[in-house]
């Protein structure tokens, strides 16, 4: 009787064991469960926002629905732009929700607050839309993938171009806040780097509706470019007022992170000409054509980078898990790592240790009015750059095998 | 170059008139405020959100209508303005009774509904709104380029504030409108519909930050946070002018365009922030404001 009882018991221990030991090699909670991250009503809704939200659902039923047999879920939330609600945010979902991933993200100091959580908990962020490159320098981690694009990307792709072409002085316009002083410290970099000089610098505060002033300034600066380091309606406002006070006449003005949608929200007019960099463009080919008439018709309007980047990474993530045979954040990252994103956004692309998706980045120069067919008709790719010379090279400290 | 103590001249005289462009913006925007707040002592959180709704109204009008900016220059003030009037009539007289704390919740909670709503329209990138070709281009002067665009918002924003100032202050109907709201009941007896006049006036006010909006479409990002960037601002120039001194916010307006101007020219980090600076200081030195008086 004894024995029986001990060795039902030990049967039974080791069942419970058996079970924990297969969670652990298979899918956590039952499913997987991703969550978007993004400003879904402020002034960053439109590059990322509901749309980031679609993609990575477009991305999921395209995945079939379920990875190794256990459903996929998407859940999302709003960030506001704000590091604390994010991060709150964050924690709620992998503490207590079972989130695996968080994607999104929009504003870095979001991102920053947001990656450090995940970090913590041993879970993936798939950053889609920020700029700044700390998390794939300063602020690495081996949980942090970045894709779409980064201001080194930003600068390498619009700056370094235009040194090349003998616009050796520079004048910085450039948005008071923490990507607005990555953007021209990388950019500054880049200028000196390549034989140029930047001649004077003035920081306007985020949300400035009239520049006039910083206008003025670059004006009598003497300097051949004028380079805004800005986003949104910073970069709009900047750009007409800078066309309105004759600037755009008498050097050349850069738009360092244009996204579609600021494009079109400007009279081609006064932005037709300027020349940018971009990680993705709609109707770049047949394959981003056919994804972005997808997406539009789900969403209402084409996609910015950072919704078609929030979608190839889905992607990668999902097959990264089904090749895995598990959600565990180690060893999914480690195969998305070893596999090569392929699809209509990612060209040449691989995902380097440090967490930084590398691919081909494209120079793109804004329409012009008579040259466009349609409302959706904004950019014409001029030049693709290669991954590796747009991204540069990654620091040893953030090589993680 | 003009120089003096090492301040390049020509540099300063464009900012200062700079600062005077903006600043008679300013100025327009804050005339509504005062207005509604010195005849009606209405809060109104919602001024940002007709602004607004004024340079979203002449995009409409342009796109969907084929409405030019000068049609829309005075369509769009008079159907802001209807907003208003109905605004009054059916959300603030029914809490007109009740501490001043009632409609300034009502009219920030309007704004922010006013605000949701045009960004799940128009999404938050902004719309385009080209400058009207009679107005494109500019001069050269000696020591800037003045756009003039520039040169007609420094006109008709100072002849909507004179005249304004000059209709409240110095006009036989202004009077009336300002006995009305200082003793209702005596204007009343008189045979003067009051709660008309109030309705009127909250609209009359309203309206002005329509025009305002009309004024900016074309060098402003049209787009649904507008209205709440500018509205703190303004707010602010009100209480340094005295709320509800008319002529005070109109002066404030320019002063504090200028200071502004120079603060951007000096220290650029701080261009957001100088204005809340004078505010403070004249709130603890006079702290019913420069152009207020002591209650």
């Amino acid at each position: 009787m004894k024995s029986l009882k001990k060795s039902l018991l030990s049967a039974a221990v080791a069942s419970v064991f058996a079970v924990s030991g297969a969670q652990a090699a298979g899918i956590s909670d039952d499913k997987v469960k991703i969550g978007v991250l993004a400003d879904m009503g402020g002034v960053y809704a439109d590059i990322c926002g509901k749309g980031c939200v679609t993609a990575v659902e477009m991305a999921v039923e395209d995945f079939g629905g379920t990875v190794l047999g256990k459903p996929i879920e998407v859940v999302s939330a709003d960030d506001q732009n704000k590091p604390d609600i994010g991060s709150a945010k964050a924690r709620e979902w992998v503490e207590s929700q079972g989130v695996d991933a968080v994607t999104g993200l929009v504003a870095s100091s979001v991102t920053g607050a947001v990656t450090k959580v995940l970090t913590d908990n041993k879970k993936i962020a798939l950053i889609s839309t920020s700029a700044s490159h700390a998390f794939t320098t300063k602020a690495c981690s081996p949980y942090n993938a970045h894709w779409t694009y980064n201001v080194v990307a930003l600068a390498n792709g619009t700056v370094k171009p235009m040194v090349d072409a003998g616009k050796k002085k520079w004048f910085f316009i450039t948005a008071d806040y923490a990507f607005g002083h990555a953007l021209e410290k990388v950019a500054s970099g880049v200028i000196k780097n390549n034989g140029g000089e930047v001649v004077g610098a003035v920081r306007a505060p985020l949300g400035t509706t009239d520049f006039s002033s910083y206008v003025l300034q670059a004006q009598s600066s003497g300097a051949d470019v004028v380079a805004l380091a800005n986003a949104g309606a910073d970069f709009v406002n900047s750009l007409k007022t800078s066309a309105e006070f004759g600037l755009t006449e008498m050097v050349d003005v850069a738009g360092l992170l244009v996204f579609t949608h600021n494009a079109k929200a400007l009279d081609p007019n006064i932005a037709g000409g300027m020349k940018l960099t971009t990680g993705f463009y709609w109707d770049m080919d047949d394959e981003t054509r056919a994804w972005s008439k997808r997406f539009k018709e789900r969403h209402g309007s084409i996609p910015a980078m950072g919704q078609a980047g929030a979608y190839s990474m889905t992607m990668h993530y999902l097959n990264a898990i089904k090749e895995a045979g598990t959600d565990d954040a180690d060893t999914v990252m480690k195969v998305m790592k070893k596999n090569k994103p392929n699809d209509f956004f990612a060209r040449n692309a691989y995902l380097r240790n440090d967490g930084r998706m590398v691919h081909d980045m494209y120079q793109v120069r804004i329409k012009k009015a008579d040259e466009r067919k349609n409302e959706d008709d904004i950019f014409a790719i001029e030049q693709v750059i290669p991954g590796e010379q747009a991204f540069g090279p990654m620091l040893s400290q953030c090589d993680f095998k | 170059m003009a120089t003096f103590l090492g301040i390049n001249l020509f540099g300063l005289f464009g900012q200062l008139l700079v600062g005077l462009i903006n600043g008679s913006f300013y100025a327009l925007l804050s005339l509504g405020l005062a207005i509604i707040f010195g005849l009606l002592k209405i809060i109104n959180f919602a001024q940002g959100a007709m602004y607004m709704l004024g340079a979203f109204f002449a995009w409409m009008a342009l796109n969907y209508m084929g409405i030019n900016y000068w049609a829309a220059l005075i369509i769009v003030p008079l159907a802001v303005g209807c907003i208003g009037v109905l605004m009054e009539r059916y959300l603030l007289r029914p809490i007109a009774n009740e501490d001043h704390l009632y409609s300034l919740l009502l009219t920030f909670g309007l704004a922010l509904i006013l605000q949701g709503a045009f960004t799940h329209m128009f999404g938050s990138s902004g719309m385009s709104y080209a400058i009207p070709d009679e107005l494109k281009g500019g001069n050269r002067l000696p020591f800037m380029y003045l756009p003039n665009y520039r040169a007609w918002i420094i006109i008709s924003s100072l002849v909507v504030c004179v005249a304004t100032w000059y209709m409240i202050e110095k006009t036989k109907l202004g009077a009336y409108l300002r006995a009305g709201t200082e003793n209702p009941q005596l204007m009343q007896a008189f045979g003067i519909n009051v709660p008309l006049i109030v309705t009127l006036t909250f609209g009359f006010g309203v309206g002005l930050a329509g025009f305002a909006g009309v004024m900016a479409a074309p060098v402003y990002s049209v787009s649904p946070d507008m209205g709440s960037n500018m509205l703190i601002v303004v707010f602010a120039i009100v209480v340094i002018g005295g709320m509800g001194s008319i002529g005070g916010a109109i002066l404030t307006g320019l002063g504090m365009g200028i200071v502004e101007g120079l603060t951007k020219y000096f220290y650029p980090e701080a261009s957001t922030t100088v204005i809340f600076a004078v505010m403070v200081i004249v709130l603890l030195t006079k702290p019913a404001g420069l152009f207020g008086k002591e209650a």
